[in-house]
């Protein structure tokens, strides 16, 4: 059914990793293998070819990574720390290690990307910044760097997400943000893309769109990798640093994709480090029941790229289910979508009730509440462990989950409520 | 049979949207291309609000519905959601064109590129084609992603039309515009569709440069939705696109030939 060529041979495949390890994706088009492109109204041809000049130039020069690395260190507070698991890795029967994002401001991994572009919209002049969000951690890292930075900043969300991510949407106001509840189509976070480009579409010379994960047209992914890209270095040298070696495995979750793109990116080219991607697997295989796209998906086009997509027989994009707001998306970044189909991560996914499960456990063994996001991860770590007990295990807890608590109250608190509402006399 | 030179006798489904617009121009006064969302209002009336807007347009947009519509305004969203939950499908759509007599007035499917790559390119040209499609408009398919298609419609003779706007960049701008088939979409706007138009001034610079890049007729869109528009961009284009409006139109369920008539400049 496709037109655009794959590829499925053992050495293409090696030759596919070559180039990535070599740098040479995204090519001059945009492309990691068959994937990426920039798929735009022309309208915004000009602000991506701007863009993509200024990232270049920008992310390569010695005095802005300065400035950067600075922000980071003092705001941001990087570098977020590994933590041993001790009571999960006597659990699961492996050495487990937790990269902390969680532990970097405004809660989640989104901040490094978000204060990177916030940064670089400086640079380029831009007078306003436009950014879309799901979960609403995109949304508060925004605003929270743009309030830093000094721009101001106008947050699309969609109408469902606002309802159950309210404490996020306080947050933003607090940071300055103007937020726009978004009431079209799904009215999760692909509608408030929508809408953000739509906006960037009628300014697109002076607005700056901050895009939050590593998806959209070209140089969004390449954008998005390079800035969250500091997590799988420093999680690299602190597993060398700490646990003496290179994990076995690292496991991220992944809804666009930018904290376990960010995750692996340093260990690629590390032979004997096994990866796994865990998508949202929400209450099943069915269409609409999940947000799992590597694992349940088909290749088209949505929000200027290439990639795996969720979609019907008729290519209309499908909506989504997640206990996560943050991975409920029916896209995924495009060099996931190569790494995919070159086998250099293997992606699977999780359904809602194992996240939870890894939540509570998370809680009750390491006194940490990771996102549901990031549970995903969690669960994807446990599984593979029981299948290879003893390995050294890198997990990305990509934020915490406190922004969660509405939804755990109505989940994993729901039976203790009622069984102390019995209780009483 | 290729897309630049025909057999004697036989037009090309491209050089039928060139002649048509050419035609109706030939006065002095703007042809008009008609768009609607296929389906929209009414799934059962489609193809009697087709001929309607065809009785009176000089060529036809036909909207293919798609989920994700990011370069258009709230109009055409509302559309095509409605029309999406009513069943329209690509296949649908060239079944129902599939099912009358050919219409005389040339018709072309705009279409986000998702849809299209899921019928698949080379199936949907020779589909496209035999149903009397003469091209394509896909506003997510910028030039330089647009080799794919090209090679599926061209064998058929099937025009891509190109878009160009105010802020292509000069060169960009005689790229594009040369390449296009059919027409030249010159937007005459940055925003999404059915927004309010520009400033006249920038905008007739604009049109200058892209009529002398192209080599088929330019047709300005976005925003136009009454004559005193169409009368302002008379002498600076061959023909002008209303998409946004006539979707209004229908919806408030007027007839669409005495709105579309009342656009068109007297004749001097």
């Amino acid at each position: 059914m496709m037109q655009i060529e794959q590829i499925d041979t053992v050495p293409e495949h090696e030759r596919a990793l070559a180039d990535l390890l070599a740098g040479r994706y995204p090519d001059e088009r945009g492309r990691y293998g068959a994937f990426g492109g920039r798929y735009v109204p022309e309208t915004l041809i000009p602000a991506h070819e701007r863009l993509e000049r200024g990232a270049r130039r920008w992310l390569a020069d010695a005095e802005f990574q300065s400035e950067l690395d600075q922000q980071l260190r003092d705001w941001v507070g990087r570098p977020t720390p590994i933590s041993p698991a001790p009571h999960l890795s006597k659990r699961w029967g492996a050495q487990v290690w937790l990269k902390r994002e969680d532990l970097a401001h405004t809660g989640a991994h989104k901040i490094n990307n978000a204060l990177g572009q916030a940064l670089l919209a400086r640079r380029l002049g831009a007078r306003r910044v436009v950014a879309e969000t799901g979960a609403g951690q995109h949304g508060v890292a925004s605003a929270a760097a743009c309030a830093r930075v000094g721009l101001p900043c106008t947050v699309y969300m969609g109408e469902v997400d606002m309802a159950r991510q309210a404490p996020n949407v306080g947050r933003m106001k607090l940071l300055g943000a103007t937020v726009v509840a978004v009431a079209s189509g799904d009215r999760t976070l692909r509608a408030a893309i929508d809408e953000a480009l739509r906006d960037w579409v009628s300014d697109p010379t002076s607005s700056y769109y901050l895009l939050g994960s590593a998806v959209g047209a070209h140089p969004y992914p390449y954008i998005v990798r390079e800035l969250q890209a500091i997590i799988g270095r420093e999680a690299r040298a602190q597993m060398l640093e700490h646990a003496g070696a290179l994990p076995d495995l690292v496991v991220a979750c992944v809804g666009g994709g930018s904290n376990a793109i960010g995750l692996f990116h340093a260990f690629l080219g590390d032979r004997s480090v096994a990866m796994l991607g865990v998508e949202a697997g929400g209450r099943g295989a069915g269409l609409g029941d999940n947000a799992a796209t590597l694992v349940y998906g088909h290749p088209g086009v949505l929000h200027g790229s290439y990639s795996m997509l969720l979609q019907d027989r008729h290519g209309q994009i499908q909506e989504t289910h997640s206990i996560s707001a943050g991975l409920d998306y029916p896209g995924v970044g495009p060099e996931h979508a190569l790494l995919a189909s070159i086998g250099r991560v293997r992606y699977e996914a999780a359904s809602d009730d194992e996240a939870l499960a890894a939540v509570k456990e998370c809680c009750e063994c390491e006194g940490i509440l990771p996102a549901i996001e990031s549970a995903h991860a969690l669960a994807g770590a446990r599984r593979w462990a029981a299948s290879h007990p003893g390995t050294r295990i890198l997990v990305g807890v990509s934020g915490r989950g406190d922004k969660d608590m509405l939804t755990l109250t109505q989940s994993l608190l729901a039976p203790l409520a009622s069984a102390l509402k019995e209780a009483q006399p | 049979m290729t897309a630049t030179s025909s057999p004697a006798g036989t037009v090309l489904p491209h050089e039928r949207i060139v002649s048509a617009l050419r035609d109706a121009a030939k006065h002095g006064q703007p042809a008009l291309v008609a768009f609607l969302t296929a389906g929209f209002p009414s799934r059962e009336r489609f193809r009697e609000h087709l001929a309607a807007v065809a009785s009176e347009a000089d060529v036809v947009e036909i909207g293919v519905p798609f989920s994700d519509p990011m370069a258009d305004g709230v109009t055409i969203q509302r559309s095509s959601e409605q029309a999406l939950r009513a069943g329209v499908t690509l296949s649908w759509i060239l079944e129902q064109l599939g099912s009358q007599p050919p219409l005389a007035t040339p018709l072309l499917l705009m279409s986000y590129m998702n849809p299209l790559l899921a019928f698949g390119l080379t199936a949907l040209a020779k589909h496209a084609v035999r149903v009397g499609v003469c091209g394509f408009i896909v506003p997510d398919l910028p030039f330089d992603e647009s080799e794919y298609l090209r090679v599926a419609l061209s064998p058929h003779g099937l025009a891509l039309v190109q878009m160009v706007t105010p802020v292509t960049p000069p060169e960009r701008l005689a790229r594009v515009a040369g390449a296009s088939q059919g027409f030249v979409y010159a937007v005459t706007m940055t925003g999404t569709t059915g927004n309010k138009a520009a400033a006249p001034k920038e905008i007739a610079d604009y049109l200058v440069r892209v009529r002398a890049a192209a080599s088929v007729p330019v047709c300005a869109g976005f925003g136009i939705r009454a004559r005193e528009q169409v009368e302002a961009l008379r002498g600076m284009v061959d023909g002008v696109i209303v998409g946004s409006a006539l979707v209004e139109v229908l919806e408030r369920g007027e007839s669409p030939q005495p709105w579309l008539a009342a656009l068109r400049p007297p004749r001097r």
